[in-house]
């Protein structure tokens, strides 16, 4: 099996990420379609819930049905946002997307705008990748001076106001209602839910949230047809989906593929494990995701329910790849330390928590732990999740309890000794950057 | 109803309900921190977690709403788990120290640790420590304690009405401060010290002074304000230590001015008068009661048996209870003279021969919160009755009711408002007019008669708006504030304010000035057939006064005129709490009086609830309770009824059988015909003068905490840019102000928030007195 291109297709050229050129590439066909055919917006949701396509961004809840979720006739603003916060370690297809193909995020969200009766919308960008931003306001200035966005599109009575929003680099704000905060100009802090945005959102307007790759999908979905999408995977785990790989590979980059396809493929299009050595351990899903270990993982198909199955989670694809010169404890140190910078303060567990997640790691870390921090990061990491506001605490919490489930001789070699199971000669090498000829 | 099981509890609950709800019902006590009952919900603490069927995790109680036929378990193992591993992470950066915590004995954090908190910590690592933030001179912090239950921040977004306060940073250094280069100075600013459950926020005055379970607690009721808030003084040793809100829903709810909280540091203030004191010459002595009564009453009696009745006058404060009016207006009358009044700050009493009744609010507290729209006439309502403008934002905030304003003074009120006409004061009564006259149009209802020929032709656009949100209101009010009360031609606003009530069927009222305001004519402390008002005692002088806990040169609507007249007088005999150098220029005798925690008193307040007290604490020094120091005065002067042996007594001599004087609060007034005002001279400047909030009365004027906030900073003269420039002055820029009293020299505050041609500065302040009366003309000149 190879790649199946959607989104990455035909972006080897020149300045892919300008109108003509998606528009060469077949681009707003579909949203042209639907204005000329005036399409109801039943046979589009209709048509996404067929395809299976559930949400990119790491929780992979059912587009369509969420696209159900939002009310008919609400008197007023409605609201569209698209997340490109792209935060999580790991992480880093949404950033591609808007780079080279910046206008498929455009038609998706014209065509979710249509059918969800959204009058206005924003794309939250990651603060950190502001060159990504600026490309996607001149995208924006193009499909405004073309009349895809606006009043009264391509001479229909559909209207939509379409922004970019930069946020400053809080990994928070990938959290929706954070995100939604945030474009309010308040602190990127999650609201505590029930009422979901779909009844409460943006400005206290029904507003729906889904990803930048969600949204990149829709306008093929739309001109394959939502069945033929979804045959591309496997049942319930609907169509293509970019794999951000990283680490010890030898060609990281985004892939494309269908669901479903084996891990064993994947890691072989990346280029396989560099210099010959074992595949250790890989993080499926970005870093919130719990690590699997080398044997489990190369069971697995790279789909929701495989990767659920082996304990873990798809999340927003971010595969992770760690050969034996990795350190597993160094790893979660590391790990920890983020979710310990990003967690928000809002609520209890996660402010408090994180911190304390982290700064038992890194005793362990340095060979200063003590026989009961095993124990001791189990009970925390267990008060921590499921008992906050947000998400953040499960993410900062299912790595350690997933490395010291798997990995708990390192952890206690470290602990007894003082010193690395793997040696710190071993994990130099491996720490060296490599760049792979392709890229 | 909702049906839900609590503990094996079932309970019904209403639509909308949360499980926090439910449980208070069932009288099952969740622990929180962040929850209140008052404040929106931020779910943030954890602490609330509990066990809900068919749930996967524990939910937040005060989150959850309530389904049909939920269960819910708030103390089974899931639940409790959850409850310590929250309080766990709490105790991790919070300083276990509190035996040196002043919030220790009463803070929540700590009685919540007893049951929820390990022996031992599990956490060795060093504690997070921040630096401690100056919040001005009520508030201190101690940032190192604070558990980020935001409390604080959403009181004063939500109840405050302007975010002060923020959590600035992510994650375990996320911590509470205001924002950069701003101060907290609501007027409500103390709420946070109560709302805050651990020793983060603590009361800067009372810091260290005590513990709770030293302190003896007394109701008690607020001197200040017309809203009666009540209070619960907490006294160590015989000496009141601090003041705290009395939760009372139909008043205050659960909140306190900062005037209420912290007006007590006055009572033990170097400047309490603690001995009668007798003036010989220029110098003065101390001397007994039983010298100086016996004296008092002689003077008395001398002057008005070569002077006659009429020769004597009584001056109260409306900050004075109901027995001690009632006693001193009987002690008058005893004496022959109808001249007693309480409203010392009013220059037009025209109303009091045509007012059907006592003047109130109109309404209660609690039907604020259903209003669709209100006019409030000349006002400083933010300021004047900060707990009355906290109802009015609330609902505004909260209900879309639709605030206008008619007066020179557009101030920020921190609440959403509909209409600001802004206009001097000379054409406040034209603006009402206008209002009548576009409800009249709106509603097609026709001007009473007499009003008919005054109403004007011309009508603004803003009156055309305020009228069209007082007809559309289902529930509308027009209020009259202390600016329209104190007005030259106050009756007149009176008159078109039930007028525009009558047209748009809105309820109408006053909003008061002080703790009696209402008090004062059902204890008949107004002037009778004959008498003069209080502007008349001092235009006409006496021979003789008796001042009772009024400073006569703040307290009047012209202090120049009133420190006059009483110099001039032959005898004047001042009952006051306080001593000051005015008191010494123009008294003969100071009678020391007990203020409002060492008396028994009753207050009536605006919306005409009785409230008494008793003393918090004995009288200081040779203080007595007013009441008792004119009923002995009574017996001296052997005037008949003096014989009340209770403070009770004298209360309901006052207001009748059992108390029940609703059927006199009435605001109707007959026509009061048009005072011809002497039109003001072209591009002169007019006065609009402000009683702020610390300086209201001789109690909170000498409240030394309170004193260093922004809201008692030294006057100044402020006045809108277009005003400036056409003085040819600059912000900052020193001038000299001429009232008709005399001039002052004052620094120039540039202020959009005025009518043009208006110069705005502050009554009740030693600096302004020599300016003369609160309105008419000023001349202003650049030094």
């Amino acid at each position: 099996m190879s790649e199946h291109r959607l989104i990455l297709a035909g972006l080897d050229g020149d300045r892919t990420w300008r109108l003509q050129d998606y528009v060469a590439r077949g681009g707003y066909e579909a949203f042209r379609k639907i204005i000329a055919e005036k399409t109801p917006p039943d046979v589009i949701i209709a048509e996404l819930k067929a395809s299976d396509l559930r949400g990119r961004g790491g929780a992979g809840f059912p587009t369509g049905l969420k696209w159900s979720f939002m009310p008919r006739s609400f008197p007023g603003d409605k609201y569209l946002a698209c997340n490109s916060d792209e935060g999580e370690p790991g992480t880093f297809k949404d950033r591609d997307i808007l780079r080279y193909n910046p206008h498929t995020v455009i038609e998706g969200m014209l065509i979710g705008a249509y059918a969800m009766g959204c009058t206005r919308g924003y794309n939250y960008i990651h603060g950190e990748i502001f060159e990504v931003y600026l490309r996607f306001e001149e995208a924006l200035d193009e499909a405004r001076a073309a009349g895809l966005l606006g009043q009264n599109i391509l001479g229909s009575d559909f209207s939509f106001e379409l922004f970019a929003h930069h946020g400053f680099g809080a990994y928070i704000c990938g959290e929706e209602t954070a995100l939604l905060e945030s474009i309010e100009g308040k602190k990127g802090q999650p609201r505590f839910k029930p009422p979901f945005p779909a009844s409460y959102g943006l400005y206290g307007k029904p507003t729906t949230v889904n990803n930048t790759e969600t949204f990149a999908s829709v306008p093929f979905i739309m001109k394959m047809g939502g069945k033929a999408f979804q045959g591309l995977g496997k049942p319930n785990n609907g169509g293509a989906k970019l794999f951000s790989v990283s680490g010890h590979v030898r060609k990281p980059g985004n892939y494309e593929l269908e669901l479903g396809t084996p891990f064993s493929e994947l890691l072989s299009m990346a280029g396989g494990m560099r210099a010959g050595r074992k595949l250790k351990a890989v993080i499926p899903g970005g870093s919130s995701a719990p690590v699997v270990p080398a044997d489990i993982m190369m069971d697995c198909t790279m789909d929701f329910d495989s990767i659920a199955k082996a304990g873990s989670m798809l999340g927003s694809g971010a595969v992770i790849v760690m050969d034996e010169t990795t350190c597993m404890v160094r790893a979660l140190e590391r790990l920890s330390r983020f979710y310990h910078e990003e967690s928000c303060g809002q609520c209890t567990p996660c402010r408090e928590g994180t911190g304390w997640l982290y700064r038992v790691v890194h005793r362990i870390e340095v060979g200063i732990g003590r026989p009961e921090d095993l124990d001791l990061l189990r009970s925390v990491a267990g008060n921590i999740s499921g008992r906050t506001v947000c998400a953040l605490g499960d993410a900062a919490a299912g790595p350690v309890q997933s490395f010291v489930k798997h990995f708990a001789d390192e952890f206690e070699y470290h602990i007894e000794n003082k010193k690395c199971l793997v040696p710190p000669a071993v994990q130099d090498t491996g720490s060296q950057i490599y760049v792979s000829q392709s890229c | 109803m909702l049906d839900i099981e609590i503990d094996g509890k079932a309970v019904q609950v209403p639509e909308g309900s949360t499980v926090m709800d439910a449980a208070t019902l069932a009288g099952i006590t969740i622990p929180h921190f962040c929850y209140h009952k008052k404040l929106s919900i931020a779910a943030s603490c954890r602490m609330c977690l509990v066990q809900v069927e068919k749930a996967p995790k524990p939910l937040p109680a005060c989150a959850t709403p309530v389904t049909n036929g939920m269960k819910v378990w708030t103390r089974s193992k899931v639940a409790l788990q959850a409850q310590k591993g929250v309080m766990e992470f709490l105790l991790i950066n919070h300083p276990l120290d509190c035996p040196v915590c002043d919030q220790g004995g009463e803070c929540l954090l700590q009685d919540l640790a007893v049951g929820y908190g390990g022996a031992h910590a599990r956490y060795q690592e060093e504690k997070r420590v921040f630096v401690n933030k100056n919040y001005g001179p009520l508030i201190a912090s101690e940032s190192s304690r604070c558990i980020n239950c935001t409390r604080c921040v959403r009181f004063t977004a939500e109840i405050g009405g302007e975010m002060e306060l923020g959590q600035a940073f992510r994650g375990d250094h996320a911590e509470i401060m205001t924002f950069l280069g701003r101060a907290v100075d609501s007027e409500l600013s103390g709420n946070v010290i109560d709302l805050c459950p651990v020793g983060a926020l603590t009361s800067k005055p009372f810091r260290y002074s005590a513990r709770t379970w030293e302190l003896s607690r007394r109701r008690s009721v607020s001197p200040h304000d017309s809203l009666g808030t009540n209070l619960i003084v907490q006294t160590k040793n015989d000496v009141v230590k601090r003041v705290l809100p009395l939760n009372n829903d139909q008043l205050n709810e659960c909140w306190l001015a900062d005037r209420d909280r912290f007006s007590y540091e006055a009572l033990t203030g170097e400047q309490r008068l603690l001995q009668p004191m007798m003036r010989n010459g220029e110098d003065w002595h101390s001397e007994s009661w039983q010298k100086v009564l016996p004296f008092v009453s002689s003077a008395l009696r001398a002057v008005v048996s070569e002077q006659g009745g009429q020769a004597l006058g009584a001056l109260a404060s409306p900050h004075s209870t109901i027995e001690e009016l009632y006693l001193l207006q009987k002690l008058v009358r005893g004496l022959g003279s109808e001249n007693v009044d309480f409203r010392l700050r009013r220059h037009d009493f025209r109303s009091d021969a045509v007012r059907a009744g006592v003047p109130w609010l109109g309404m209660t507290v609690v039907d604020v919160h259903d209003l669709d729209s209100i006019l409030i006439i000349g006002s400083f309502l933010r300021k004047d009755a900060p707990l009355l403008a906290q109802k009015v934002r609330h609902s505004a905030m909260r209900h879309g009711l639709q605030v206008c304003t008619v007066g020179p003074n557009a101030e920020d009120w921190r609440m959403p408002m509909a209409t600001r006409a802004l206009v001097p004061p000379s054409e406040m009564v034209d603006t009402l007019a206008a209002v009548a006259a576009a409800l009249a149009m709106k509603t097609g209802k026709a001007l009473s008669e007499t009003l008919e020929a005054r109403a004007p032709t011309e009508i603004s656009d803003d009156a055309r708006a305020i009228a069209q949100s007082l007809a559309d209101g289902e529930k509308a009010a027009v209020w009259l504030g202390n600016l329209a009360e104190q007005h030259p031609r106050a009756a007149e606003l009176h008159l078109w304010a039930q007028e525009i009530a009558r047209l748009s069927g809105a309820s109408f009222g006053f909003v008061g000035e002080a703790a009696n305001s209402v008090g004062g004519y059902l204890a008949n402390a107004v002037p009778g057939d004959g008498g003069l008002d209080a502007r008349s005692m001092i235009e006409s002088p006496r021979h003789a006064y008796l001042l009772l806990g009024a400073e006569p040169d703040l307290d009047f609507a012209d202090g120049v005129a009133a420190m006059e007249a009483m110099n001039r007088a032959r005898l004047v005999v001042a009952i006051s709490a306080f001593d000051s150098p005015a008191l010494r220029q123009v008294a003969d005798v100071l009678l020391p009086l007990a203020p409002f925690t060492e008396t028994p008193g009753t207050f009536v307040n605006c919306i005409g609830d009785t409230q008494s007290f008793e003393a918090s604490t004995h009288s200081r020094g040779d203080s007595r309770p007013g009441w008792k120091i004119l009923r002995v005065l009574g017996n001296l002067l052997e005037l008949p009824g003096f014989d009340q042996d209770h403070f009770e007594s004298a209360r309901d001599e006052a207001l009748g059988d059992g108390g029940d004087f609703r059927a006199r609060l009435n605001n109707a007034i007959g026509n009061v015909p048009v005072a011809t005002p002497s039109e003001p001279r072209a591009g002169s400047l007019q006065r609009v003068a402000d009683v702020p909030v610390y300086f209201a009365d001789p109690l909170v004027r000498r409240a030394p905490s309170l004193q260093k906030t922004a809201d008692a900073a030294q006057p100044v003269a402020r006045m809108p840019s277009v005003t400036m420039a056409a003085l040819g002055v600059q912000p900052s820029d020193r001038v000299r102000v001429t009232g008709t009293g005399g001039a002052v020299e004052l620094q120039v505050v540039a202020d959009e928030n005025l009518a043009p041609g208006c110069v705005r500065i502050a009554a009740a302040h030693v600096s302004t007195v020599p300016l003369g009366p609160l309105h008419g003309e000023l001349s202003v000149e650049r030094l």
